[in-house]
């Protein structure tokens, strides 16, 4: 009540400052003749009486100003006195004003962006009930790496696990949606009946997949998602147990998922369906075959070391009644890992890199604001001593450079929040850095409070620092002390702390290109110029038998070749750079009457003729595949020379037998090509086995074309027309060059390198500014000492010198300084790093030259400015 | 006018304010005029406090001014008492009350 009079009073008179001021002096002008009136009343005469009233009084502005200074809109009066006269000084110098805002606004965009992707991705838990306890359980290869599961070994764990509360297993589906409208392909996951139970999220709409839905030859069901059911149902709640075509057959919708669910590892996923794979697991099925992710969800006091504990139990210690393939051995171990660190492990490396460097720019902008400030201050020393001098208090006397902060932080921030919308929105739109949870991601009220705090902060500190130091010289100075140089001495400190700042941005944008120089440069073994890819799918009972499949791909390959302007036109089941990774066991056939269980991981590419010549990978021995290698033609298979060596360490592979997964099929080696790198230029097997698509006893149903022509980016309509006049119902995916896969191959570290290249020019320029202005404030203080130097006959170089050594020792300091931080920071970048250490002696040296010119550079008008002082003029003053 | 008037003790202006306003409205000049004849020409108010007073118990909610003729035909500012502001009155009073009887008995006890 009494605060809501107070604001009240306070506003009113603060919009109608003239009636409020009218108002008071009235009621002070009436006391003043009610006061006369009475004391002539006593008898005085006019004018005795109105003095005697007047003295009572006192001064009447004085009077109106006690009453004006108890009310509480009289402080915010000031403050509003003060910010105008801030801002009438920082128009006076729009270079300081300037360049303050935008590293203000910089550093906080950048900050604020980070900080609004990482937090769904790193920080907050998953968007499922306790999802901190849900798991992502992988096989451990042979050589350490994570593997997807087999449905064997799923079973095995769901069976003997004492941490599980439960557990499901899923995989890619990927169904053509047909009738009632466009076929579309669907992103789908056939997933084990608990998969929902395990998230935490039961549908909305509907039912949930029961055990007796995912057994082989269940009545086919599916789950939808809810942006799928709105858009082809037009959220008919009628959608339930209605029939829909997907590959041909019909499916029985059961269930609807919630809005709010999201699928955070697959995003994209519309559609679920159950496994059904056969609990009896036999021995040659699909049941053994690494290819399910599997997901569980801890029982709630279960902690990560004693599921992991758990876990490797099971795998260590086989029991009878769980026989394992051998391809199946689950002897490496078992991995647990947290599914929110699973998802987010992609996208981490090149994340905690921007986050890094956009740190190190708040850093700069901090260090650079409070480097003007204090040269603000030092400027305007004399002018505060004569109103220190008068008795204003210390705080009065700081307030104008607090609004000055106030005013500065207040711009850079609010121009910072706006940045940040448009980088988040540039940011999650970028390709290859695998950012999880996109749709999460989005400048929140979380993000302005944090963007809200950070500006309080630097503003704090960009007061404070000055303000202390101000306050300090400001008492020396009413005592009437000239003091010198302690101030310009933390002003250096500062601009060498800049220094330092940049340096360690420059050597991250220093390591990151040389990396991106080199993941470009490795030969990759084959040609990307001129090669346009896609994907084209089949499904359904169409394509049941695999000789359909391969006379259909067979058609589009033909009819692709004839576009005017395709010089060569090749299929193949999986392709470099596309993210596939097809693994399969190999082995010889020698090896498999040593030891039938010795097979060995090599990427499996069933490919069309020309698919080698097409891609121009070269052949180094023998032949390729070619046409004669039909499906009635004996079988035969090209390697790769890694796959050769590894297995005919000391003769011609030329007329071996090799097999392919677990099967009687044995092919005849006819020719050996270059190694291919398959999954990035870093990090690939490089063993591989190509054979003919046509020879296949299973058909793959997702190929890529692989076109090679003389413009392939400008023939991408025709070569959808020549494919849909085969057969317009396939979905064409994926379409790339082969060049735009290879430049996405470094796509995290370029992301990472553009944040530290724009951040270290920003941190560059700044410090050269910062070390002019400490130099040149120096030049005008000394100018008295200089003139004398000069004058008992200091040349000017030697003055020059002079200068020019002060600058050379900031630089030299904030580039030890900076050299030594980089030397710890740049490991974090390690995870990125390829073929360069983060300790690179030539990156560090160069770009320490680098800094040390442009700081001297920074330097130079100063010290010809000190060169150019007149003895005579300059004592005289 | 006494030669031994006094300023009010200190902290008590707010009370005696709400006090001197329990009967009837008055002006700034009228209060002070007031509060001198109470308290039988003891205290002298200083007029720049006064005016601070009445602005800050307007502005708490105690008192509601208005612009009106006075009795000799000119324009002051009249303060009377709001309800709430007669509750704060009785607090006071009772508090005051029961302060000085304290006072009062240590100094009877000292005597």
């Amino acid at each position: 009540m009494s605060l809501r009079t107070q604001i009240i009073h306070g506003l009113r008179s603060l919009v109608r400052r003239a009636t409020s001021d009218r108002d008071l002096s009235d009621e002070v002008e009436h006391y003043l003749a009610e006061a006369a009136a009475a004391y002539r009343q006593q008898g005085l005469s006019d004018a005795d009486a109105r003095r005697a009233a007047q003295l009572d009084l006192g001064s009447r502005t004085a009077v109106q100003q006690q009453v004006r200074a108890s009310r509480w809109e009289t402080v915010v009066e000031t403050l509003l006195v003060d910010l105008r006269r801030a801002a009438r000084r920082l128009r006076r110098t729009p270079g300081f004003a300037v360049v303050t805002v935008i590293t203000l606004a910089l550093g906080i965009g950048a900050s604020t962006a980070i900080f609004s992707i990482i937090r769904p991705v790193l920080l907050e838990p998953l968007p499922y009930p306790d999802g901190d306890r849900v798991v992502v359980v992988t096989d451990i290869a042979q050589n350490a790496t994570p593997l997807d599961v087999t449905f064997g070994t799923y079973r095995e764990i769901v069976a003997r696990n004492r941490t599980l509360q439960r557990a499901s297993v899923s995989r890619t589906w990927l169904p053509t949606f047909s009738g009632g409208g466009e076929a579309e392909r669907l992103d789908g996951q056939s997933v084990s009946a608990d998969y929902f139970r395990v998230l935490g999220v039961a549908p909305a709409l509907g039912r949930d997949f029961l055990p007796s839905d995912d057994v082989p030859g269940a009545a086919p069901v599916a789950i939808l998602s809810d942006g799928l059911w709105r858009r082809r149902f037009a959220a008919d709640p009628g959608a339930i147990g209605r029939t829909v075509t997907l590959d041909g057959a019909a499916v029985t919708i059961v269930g609807v998922m919630p809005r709010t669910f999201e699928h955070v590892w697959r995003p994209e996923t519309r559609i679920w369906r159950p496994l059904g794979y056969n609990p009896s697991l036999p021995l040659q099925g699909r049941e053994w075959a690494h290819h399910l992710q599997m997901f569980a969800r801890l029982v709630p006091d279960a902690a990560l070391d004693v599921a992991r504990r758990d876990l490797s139990t099971i795998a260590r210690m086989p029991v009878p009644e769980f026989t394992r393939p051998a391809w199946a051995s689950i002897r490496g171990g078992l991995a647990v890992t947290p599914l929110q660190e699973y998802v987010a492990a992609p996208a981490k490396p090149a994340l905690g890199a921007v986050m890094a460097a956009t740190l190190l720019l708040l850093l700069v902008a901090a260090v650079n604001v409070v480097t003007l400030m204090l040269a603000r201050g030092a400027e305007r020393r004399r002018e505060l001593a004569v109103c220190a001098s008068f008795g204003a208090s210390r705080l009065r006397l700081l307030t104008p450079l607090l609004a000055e902060a106030v005013l500065l932080v207040a711009v850079g921030g609010t121009l910072g929040v706006a940045l940040a919308y448009s980088l988040v929105g540039e940011m999650v739109t970028l390709d290859g850095v695998a950012v999880p949870r996109l749709e999460a991601i989005r400048v929140d009220r979380a993000a302005l409070a944090f963007a809200a705090g950070l500006s309080a902060a630097i503003g704090l500190i960009a007061a404070a620092i000055p303000g202390l130091t101000l306050s300090k010289r400001i008492d020396s100075l009413a005592s009437g002390a000239r003091v010198m140089g302690s101030g310009h001495r933390l002003q250096r400190a500062f601009v060498a702390a800049e220094v330092a700042l940049a340096l360690v941005l420059l050597i991250g944008a220093g390591l990151l290109l040389q990396t991106v120089q080199r993941l470009l440069a490795v030969p990759m073994g084959f040609h990307a110029e001129r090669v346009l890819t896609l994907q084209v799918q089949v499904g359904g009972i169409d394509f049941r038998d695999p000789q359909t499949v391969h006379r259909f791909f067979d058609r589009v390959r033909a009819a692709v070749a004839a576009v005017p302007g395709v010089t060569r036109a090749a299929v193949t089941s999986q392709l470099p750079l596309s993210g596939d990774s097809d693994l399969y066991g190999v082995q010889s056939r020698a090896e498999f009457v040593d030891r039938p269980q010795s097979a060995r991981e090599a990427l499996r590419y069933a490919v069309s003729p020309s698919y080698l010549e097409t891609m121009g990978i070269p052949l180094l021995s023998g032949r390729p595949i070619e046409d004669r290698d039909g499906a009635a033609a004996p079988r035969v298979a090209v390697l790769s020379a890694a796959l050769a060596r590894r297995h005919f360490p000391d003769r011609t592979p030329l007329g071996q037998q090799m097999r392919i997964g677990n099967t009687d099929v044995w092919y005849t080696v006819v020719g050996v090509a270059g190694n291919v790198r398959q999954s990035s230029p870093a990090l690939s097997p490089l063993e591989a086995i190509y054979i003919s698509d046509a020879q296949s006893p299973s058909a793959d149903r997702a190929m890529w074309l692989v076109v090679h022509a003389t413009d392939p980016a400008a023939l991408e309509p025709a070569i959808r027309r020549a494919i849909q006049t085969v057969d317009s119902n396939r979905p064409i995916l994926k379409v790339a060059t082969m060049e735009q896969r290879v430049a996405a191959s470094a796509a995290r570290q370029r992301f990472a390198m553009a944040a530290f290249q724009a951040f270290a020019a920003i941190a560059l320029v700044l410090a050269v500014i910062g070390v002019y202005g400490v130099l040149a404030g120096e030049v005008v203080e000394r100018t008295r000492e200089i003139a004398l130097r000069s004058a008992v006959g200091a040349s000017r170089t030697r003055i020059m010198a002079l200068i020019l050594r002060q600058a050379a020792g900031v630089g030299l300091a904030g580039i030890l300084a900076g050299a030594a931080v980089a030397s710890v920071t740049s490991r974090g970048l390690a995870a990125l790093l390829f073929e360069v250490s983060p300790l690179d002696a030539i990156t560090y040296a160069g770009l320490a030259a680098v800094l040390l010119l442009a700081t001297s550079a920074g330097a130079l008008l100063p010290a010809w400015r000190a060169a150019r002082i007149q003895p005579a003029t300059a004592l005289q003053a | 006018m006494s030669d031994s008037n006094t300023d009010v003790i200190q902290g008590t202006l707010d009370m005696l304010i709400l006090k001197a306003l329990s009967l009837e409205p008055l002006h700034g000049f009228g209060i002070g005029r007031r509060l001198e004849q109470m308290s039988g020409h003891v205290f002298k108010v200083n007029p720049g406090s006064l005016l601070t007073a009445l602005n800050r118990l307007e502005r708490s909610g105690w008192l509601a001014s208005e612009w009106a003729d006075t009795p000799n035909a000119r324009r002051a500012k009249f303060y009377r008492l709001t309800r709430t502001g007669r509750r704060q009155l009785d607090t006071e009073t009772a508090e005051w009350t029961r302060r000085a009887g304290a006072i009062a008995r240590i100094l009877a006890e000292e005597a």
